[in-house]
């Protein structure tokens, strides 16, 4: 893999323009995915915060789905927040009866498992494989995971408060996945980390 | 939003931050915000690809024809639609009403939109929407405008646009004006930025954040006459981050389809192949009304200070 990975954001809804600014700052070169043809030319993908149903039924909608489940199922690396850890999940629970997901990691998610916006939070989270101190987790109407499979890594769980020890970070070899937003912080680790795996690939 | 914004110091969760309100909106980029009145109606909606629903009583075309004062909904109305679907869930207060506000607070909605097309309640004062945990967002028909409004405590920004009329000539004309205030302030100099504070009747800091970023610091959507897929792809190709779309889908002829084009058309709003494709056997779209020809008493535009 060169230097310089090429990553692609995929812009069908939510806060592309955040990941593009901190995969940027973390040493990539990114472009937006919304057609088949563009996911064609890119090394790894971040599935962006968002809401998982708009996505799902855009990536059907468009013949995205089977293309980026084929992408992943070879081995592209991939990152999700919240509703890309969503997309990311091989099952989710509270979705909608006819919501898609990429699949590929060995998990199963629940939708906006801490509640409405009213419930959204910020809060110190310790992760695995990111030195430094605490990442700071911003969770909005976030999912967490509700169990995880042997294939996957459980990186962080939440460290006080209602939802103590839930699951909000796994990693499955070359698949990354958080309920929060690092991409809402300015702290670049997170994606630094996943630009390093699509490097290290 | 800003990233340069500190990080809170507690170990202990907090909600109700600047970062998560603001956080919430940047999640709805892209997307489209459809003004509901039943749960059978938010469900096509959500089928539809919406990113969240507008829950009302009356759509503002109804609110137009029916006339007496526009009121925040009924809570079992907002509760029933709330059930139906699992997207976010706006309402909306009226102006300066924090009591309606506090009651869509407590009924969990996950935005406030503290609306001019409801009467207003406060001729003088906005909700002071710092004061709560539910964010809000807020009309504009200029920047200095939408910086009170965020200087009060909205962590998300609609051009107002003339709703209920199915024209989308206001929405143009208030998206054009706020983007092209934020680019005129980026070529100001740090001494005139004072005066600019002072022209546009907003708060220095604020002013200063447009300047340096080139955008506002919270998130930018369209509302307010958005009819059709074109529509809605014109006020993203104009700068938007979104759009809202309130009488334009249920007062057309098929509302599932109709709602389902605005969400591609505003995904692929610079591609002019797919909204021809997702424009075709739309049937009829809202009739719609000229600007012109609507009295100063009917322009809720004006409404907001």
């Amino acid at each position: 893999m060169s230097a310089t990975p090429v990553i692609g954001v995929l812009a069908l809804q939510g806060d592309v323009r955040e990941h593009s600014a901190a995969l940027a700052a973390a040493g990539a070169s990114v472009v937006p995915v919304r057609r088949v043809g563009e996911l064609a030319g890119v090394d790894a993908l971040v599935l962006p915060g968002g809401e998982s149903t708009t996505m799902s039924n855009l990536a059907v909608a468009f013949g995205l789905l089977e293309p980026l489940r084929e992408r992943i199922a070879a081995g592209m690396p991939a990152y999700g927040s919240c509703a890309g850890m969503i997309m990311l999940a091989d099952k989710i629970l509270d979705g909608r009866d006819d919501q898609e997901t990429i699949g590929g990691i060995d998990m199963i998610v629940r939708r906006n498992a801490f509640g409405r916006q009213n419930d959204s939070f910020e809060a110190p989270v310790d992760l695995a494989g990111v030195d430094g101190g605490p990442v700071h987790g911003v969770f909005i109407r976030a999912p967490w995971v509700e169990s995880v499979g042997a294939r996957a890594e459980v990186l962080a769980r939440v460290g006080s408060g209602p939802a103590e020890g839930r699951v909000v970070a796994v990693r499955q070899g070359p698949l990354l996945a958080t309920s929060f937003h690092p991409e809402l912080t300015g702290d670049h680790r997170v994606h630094r980390l996943f630009v390093e795996m699509v490097r290290s690939r | 939003m800003s990233t340069a914004s500190p990080l809170p110091s507690s170990d202990s969760p907090e909600t109700g931050t600047a970062r998560v309100k603001r956080g919430m909106a940047e999640q709805l980029k892209g997307g489209v915000i459809m003004d509901v009145v039943t749960p059978d109606q938010a469900k096509i909606a959500e089928d539809a690809g919406a990113v969240a629903v507008m829950a009302l009583e009356r759509v503002p075309a109804d609110i137009r024809r029916d006339g007496g004062v526009a009121r925040m909904s009924d809570p079992d109305m907002i509760d029933g639609i709330i059930k139906a679907v699992s997207i976010p869930v706006m309402a909306k207060s009226r102006i300066g009403h924090f009591v309606e506000a506090q009651v869509l607070q407590a009924l969990g909605v996950d935005y406030i939109d503290e609306s001019e097309v409801l009467t207003p309640a406060d001729e003088v004062n906005h909700s002071d929407k710092w004061a709560f945990t539910t964010p809000f967002v807020c009309g504009a028909t200029n920047l200095g405008e939408a910086l009170r409004r965020i200087a009060e405590g909205a962590a998300m920004i609609r051009s107002k646009g003339e709703a209920g009329t199915g024209n989308v000539v206001e929405a143009v004309r208030h998206m054009r004006q706020i983007r092209s205030e934020i680019r005129r302030l980026t070529t100001l100099d740090d001494t005139e930025l004072y005066a600019a504070a002072k022209e546009l009747r907003a708060p220095y800091e604020l002013v200063k954040e447009v300047a340096t970023l080139g955008k506002l610091p919270v998130v930018l959507f369209s509302a307010g006459g958005v009819a059709t897929p074109a529509d809605a792809a014109l006020m993203m190709q104009l700068g938007a981050e979104g759009v809202f779309v309130g009488s334009g889908i249920f007062k057309s002829g098929d509302p599932a389809k109709r709602a389902a084009a605005v969400v591609k058309a505003t995904t692929f709003y610079d591609d002019p192949d797919v909204i021809a494709k997702v424009s075709r056997g739309l049937g009829e779209a809202m009739v719609g009304i000229n600007c012109d020809e609507l009295p100063e008493s009917q322009r809720y535009a004006n409404r907001g200070w």
